[in-house]
């Protein structure tokens, strides 16, 4: 099967420290490569630190990579002019992990997901309320939530209404940057229960960035370890979670398991 | 409504303190407009007690802030010693001039300090960016003074623009065309000295809250829907900025019109400025009073102004007053 997402060699550098003069260059992504394929999941697992959110940015086309390619459906994405892009945008999506500040506190829950028609200039103006209404309802936001603004919802429903925005224009890939680390942990489940019934019947592929083994092992087909910039493990989820073989990996799982208090949880997934 | 009732009733409660304050300050200022009469060998003390008392100079003060209060709720203003003329007239010819230079630095200020601040905040930190912060930095500490004095060495030195005054001599007999052309000339230096001292603040706070916002996730959400790079920029970056710099406009009011005060004097601009410096040091109380009361009316009409765009501007406060 053809790679929805192909990620080849991307390296991204920033100027370390703020002066102009400084040539020393902080490596992000450091030759980093991924593919994953339609309608599965891959967490990238990995500390803070590591280079995940890096990654997602420059896969949701908010940041350049200094080089490398980035294929999405076999097309280069680094080939595209601003127009072209604009086009394909829709079809890759970001969650965030800030629940607070994903959404404009400026406007209603209703006018936050019926945004992307609007920027896309799709459908009509009765139109764009009775899908919104729709994408609430998906989300299991009631019709009471629609007319709230962002700061008289709770964690949960602001990323709940993330991910209907998400949502909005059909897409093909989410990406979920941490995007359940700032809940607590029944909420947490209810949405991670959303996201694995939205990508049942919506055909979704899913990135779902995380530094948490379980909820990797609970959501994902694939895990991808990152440590400094680069991928040191990959492969399918029950492999590496029963044999780890690189150390960053060995740790991660350890850390997870002790605050855990029981292992079992990871082999039950 | 209410939010704007409760607005104005706060300004007014707020212009009634100013007048009470300046009264106070300005009358319990050692000596009066008649003392140098009195030094005057060929005036007679009886003659001076005699105008005093015509002016109503030997009240008690409490009597006299009534009296005036009284009489400035209906538009008079008091009585000018020094031009023997209502106050009130005398203000409104210079108010309108003065309110003629704030006006137009005040847009001017903005409608140039908006673009750059964004484009500067969009740069955030590379050479554009610096470069402009660099000249924003210097602009800031020349002294609005030394501002003013340097441009009006450059008006001497080429001619190109007036170096003083509303209008030429001849304004009279110039057709509507020129007129205008007059005005505009002469308005130039005053206008660039408030603008160039008002600019640098502005560019700098535009640049800050925009470049806080220009990392929020909502706006990257908004960038991965493919909203264009520029009305990401000013329609929704600049937007939920927006209320922080919306109270600095009533703010950047203030600081034009004293900044105002002074260009004027330097630059010879019939407005309150120099009327208010020559009255204070006649001791021309009224009109001391008067003129502190007119720029206080602008302030505070200003931050009204300020009031009303936050409400116009932010769903949330609309939302919070209409709960009320």
């Amino acid at each position: 099967m053809q790679p929805l997402l192909k990620v080849e060699n991307l390296v991204k550098n920033y100027a370390a420290g703020r002066s102009a003069r400084s040539k020393d260059k902080l490596a992000a992504l450091d030759g980093v490569s991924l593919s994953v394929l339609p309608k599965t999941a891959t967490a990238l697992v990995g500390e803070s630190g590591s280079g995940k959110s890096t990654l997602a940015h420059c896969i949701a086309c908010l940041e350049h990579p200094t080089s490398g390619s980035i294929s999405f459906e076999g097309i280069d994405l680094a080939a595209l002019d601003e127009d072209q892009l604009r086009l394909l945008r829709p079809q890759i999506q970001l969650v965030f992990q800030d629940p607070a500040g994903s959404h404009n506190p400026r406007w209603t829950a209703l006018e936050i997901v019926s945004e992307p028609f609007f920027i896309q200039g799709r459908f009509t103006k009765p139109d764009r309320a009775v899908r919104a209404l729709q994408l609430l309802d998906r989300v299991a936001l009631s019709r009471k939530m629609a007319s709230r603004r962002p700061s008289e919802l709770s964690g949960g429903q602001k990323q709940r209404l993330a991910i209907a925005r998400s949502l909005a224009l059909e897409p093909k890939l989410i990406i979920l940057d941490e995007a359940l680390s700032a809940l607590d942990c029944s909420v947490q489940a209810q949405i991670s229960n959303l996201l694995l019934e939205l990508q049942s019947s919506l055909g979704l592929t899913y990135l779902f960035i995380t530094h948490d083994f379980r909820m990797a092992a609970h959501l994902a087909d694939q895990i991808a370890v990152m440590h400094r910039g680069r991928i040191v493990e990959s492969g399918p989820a029950e492999n590496i979670l029963r044999s780890p073989s690189h150390e960053t990996t060995q740790a991660l799982l350890g850390a997870t398991s002790r605050l855990v208090e029981s292992p079992g949880v990871l082999v039950h997934a | 409504m209410r939010y704007f009732l409760r607005r104005t009733l706060h300004a007014v409660f707020l212009l009634f303190g100013v007048s009470l304050l300046t009264f106070l300050f300005s009358a319990l200022t050692p000596g009066n407009y008649f003392d140098e009469m009195r030094l005057n060998p060929q005036i007679s003390q009886e003659t001076v007690a005699a105008l005093r008392a015509q002016y109503q100079l030997d009240r008690p003060l409490p009597v006299r802030y009534a009296h005036w209060l009284k009489a400035a709720v209906r538009g008079q203003l008091g009585f000018s010693f020094a031009y023997n003329s209502p106050v009130a007239p005398l203000l409104w010819v210079r108010a309108r001039n003065t309110l003629l230079l704030t006006i137009t630095a005040t847009f001017l200020s903005w409608l140039l300090a908006l673009p750059l601040g964004v484009w500067s905040a969009s740069k955030f930190g590379r050479a554009p960016d610096r470069v402009l912060s660099s000249a924003t930095a210097a602009l800031l500490v020349i002294p609005d003074l030394a501002l003013a004095l340097g441009l009006l060495i450059l008006a001497v030195r080429t001619g190109w623009f007036p170096t003083g005054g509303l209008v030429s001599l001849s304004f009279d007999e110039l057709s509507a065309f020129q007129k205008i052309r007059d005005l505009a000339l002469h308005m130039a230096l005053p206008v660039t000295a408030l603008v160039l001292a008002t600019l640098p603040m502005l560019i700098r706070h535009v640049r800050a809250s925009v470049a806080e916002v220009l990392d929020a996730p909502f706006l990257r959400a908004a960038q991965g829907h493919g909203i264009p790079h520029r009305k990401l920029l000013y329609s929704y970056a600049l937007r939920a900025a927006a209320n922080p710099l919306i109270s600095l406009f009533g703010f950047s009011v203030g600081t034009l019109l004293s900044g105002s005060l002074l260009v004027e004097v330097v630059m010879s601009w019939p407005g309150l400025g120099p009327l208010l410096l020559e009255s204070i040091l006649a001791r021309d109380l009224y009109v001391v009073i008067g003129s502190v009361l007119f720029s206080m009316i602008f302030l505070v009409g200003g931050n009204l102004f300020a009031d009303l765009l936050l409400y116009w501007a932010d769903p949330r406060i609309r939302a919070a007053a209409s709960a009320k």
